[in-house]
Order: structure tokens, then C-alpha cells, then sequence
């Protein structure tokens, strides 16, 4: 069962962090888009919670669900917040399952055999 | 966990290319997070989103259209399944009314796994309906609770009214080898229907 969540509530609200905006200047992040920093980027200039998010992916790739798990942030801060950064070159993404694409064959066998292999 | 893949870093490795993502939904509490965290290689995470509702008993008399936020958690963890392809798991509430939060979760799913319980089998309707509604395929894994009924497969596909093609396990969401073998028989089954003519097992 899922335990009650107690965590505290930011001081900030939502809206503040995307400056009032809900959705991101671009629309490609999936929640298990992979996204990693740009290491030569300056982060002077960046809000709080970019800088935040910019040391968070500096180390690695995660997937945007990951991002907004570890910055506590709801995913549509997150999105709105990568959308900013990508579009800044702060943040690459690793390309994600292209949307119109029906799970391949290839890609489940190799799911299935990536399972498989953990019995 | 044996896997040279399996890993307790935060991070993915650099080889990883490709992410899929498979839901594991259900009921209050029949077992999601459990499910997510038996077979996560880090610790399940958490993601929340603010919903605004429309109320669901509206006083039209007043004029006033009662508005309340809700907050909806979802669990989810991760699988690194070769050098280049990682699994994540979405453990996803039922509610009907999420529906942004759905339409996020199945676009680019690969499949759901449905968690049941056989006491209370009913309950799987609104989240079957829902997967139903968003086409995307579903296998059955009923969840063992010690000391719920033990039904012959059958019973519990007519008590769902499931496809003959639906596959149907059973589990236990606290054990890794079973709740693997329940997402084995879901990825079977999402093989299967990419050609429908041939055997893929």
C-alpha cells in the first residue's frame, strides 16, 4: 500500500518556478525521455530550480520522470523547466521512442529477453 | 540481484539508448508499489501532479462550478534490461478522472499489467476500461494475498470478462521471480500481437 506522503509543500508555488506557465516551449518530453547536462553551459543566470535541476543531470543520464522524482517537482514543472533548458543548450536529450512508432518487434524481443535474462 | 546490468547508482549507464516504458495498474492498494519496488534496480521513485477536478457534486443552484485540487502520486522504477535499453515501470492509479495523467502515462507505453485482486475482483472493471478506452493491450496478474481465494483460472476470466487472448498469471508482488514472470508473460503476449500469424515464443 501506498504510504501517506509527507512531505512538506516547496514555499514555492508551481506557477512561480515556470514564471505562469504551464506547458513547455516545446513538446517532445516523454516521462521516460532520457536527458542529460551540457557540462560547458555557464549556470549563472539560471533560477534556483534550474540550477537545481542542472546539477541534479550534470553527473548522468535520466529519464524526465527521474528528474522530476529527485527535484520533487510535479512532471509539468519539470517539463516546462527542461523545455527551457534544451532550448538554451543546457540540456540534451537522448533520443526518446519516437511517438507515432508501434512497439517493434525487435524492441520487445529484446525487452523480453532483457527480463528473461533476470529469472 | 546476479545482473552485471543491475545497479543501485541513481544514474543510467552511459550505453543506454533507448527507454520503454510499461504500466502496472490497479486498484487501491492491490499492490502497484509493491509490484514497482520488488523488481526496481533503484529506489522506486515518486512524482506528483496537482489535478484540478470539477467537483463531483456540482450545486448548479448556487451558480458556482465547485472546483477541488487533488493530488495524484505515481510510483515507478527502473530496469536496465541490456547495455543500451532500460525498462521503467509506472505504477498508475485507477481513477477515471486523471485523464491528463493518463494520456501522459500511455502515450508510448508499451502495455499494462493489471493487478488483481481476488477478493475483489469488481474493482479491476474502471482500470481495464480505462486501458480499454486508451488501446493499449493488457495482460492479468492476479496479486497473492495470504489468505484471499484461490479461484480457478476459468472463474476469474468470466468474473473479469476477459479476451480468451488476455493472458491471465497470477503472482506475488513481493517476490522478484514471480512479478518478473508476470511481466514476461505481458511482453509474450505485446510480441505476439506485432505478428499475428507466427509463434514467437
Amino acid at each position: 500500500m501506498t504510504p501517506p506522503n509527507r512531505r512538506e509543500k516547496g514555499l514555492v508555488r508551481p506557477y512561480v518556478v515556470t514564471d505562469g506557465r504551464a506547458h513547455p516551449t516545446r513538446n517532445t518530453f516523454d516521462l521516460v525521455t532520457l536527458v542529460v547536462a551540457a557540462r560547458d553551459r555557464p549556470l549563472g543566470g539560471l533560477s534556483p530550480e534550474k540550477r537545481r535541476l542542472m546539477q541534479l543531470c550534470m553527473p548522468g543520464a535520466l529519464s524526465v520522470a527521474e528528474v522530476s522524482g529527485h527535484l520533487q517537482l510535479p512532471v509539468s514543472v519539470t517539463k516546462v523547466l527542461l523545455g527551457d533548458l534544451v532550448d538554451s543548450g543546457h540540456i540534451i536529450t537522448r533520443a526518446p521512442i519516437p511517438k507515432a512508432q508501434l512497439p517493434d518487434a525487435q524492441i520487445l524481443q529484446e525487452v523480453l529477453d532483457g527480463l528473461r535474462a533476470r529469472l | 540481484m546476479d545482473s552485471a546490468l543491475a545497479s543501485d547508482d541513481v544514474y543510467l549507464r552511459e550505453s543506454v539508448r533507448t527507454a520503454v516504458k510499461l504500466l502496472v495498474v490497479g486498484h487501491f492498494a492491490v499492490g502497484k508499489t509493491t509490484f514497482v519496488g520488488s523488481l526496481s534496480e533503484i529506489k522506486p521513485l515518486r512524482t506528483e501532479e496537482t489535478m484540478t477536478q470539477a467537483g463531483a457534486f456540482v450545486d448548479d443552484l448556487a451558480g458556482i462550478k465547485d472546483k477541488t485540487t487533488t493530488t495524484v502520486a505515481m510510483d515507478f522504477g527502473r530496469l536496465t534490461l541490456s547495455e543500451s535499453l532500460v525498462l521503467y515501470l509506472f505504477g498508475a492509479p485507477g481513477q477515471q478522472r486523471f485523464t491528463r495523467l493518463w494520456q501522459d502515462m500511455t502515450r508510448g507505453a508499451l502495455g499494462a499489467l493489471v493487478l488483481a485482486d481476488t477478493r475483489r475482483l469488481e474493482q479491476s472493471f474502471g482500470v481495464m476500461g480505462l486501458l480499454e478506452e486508451h488501446g493499449l493491450p493488457y495482460a492479468v496478474a492476479v496479486n497473492h494475498f495470504d489468505g484471499a481465494p484461490v479461484f480457478p483460472e476459468a472463474e476469474i476470466r468470466e468474473a473479469l470478462d476477459l479476451l480468451p487472448e488476455t493472458p491471465l498469471v497470477s503472482c506475488d508482488a513481493r517476490d522478484r521471480a514471480t512479478s518478473v514472470q508476470a511481466l514476461i508473460a505481458l511482453v509474450q503476449y505485446l510480441l505476439s500481437r506485432t505478428t499475428p500469424h507466427q509463434e514467437n515464443v
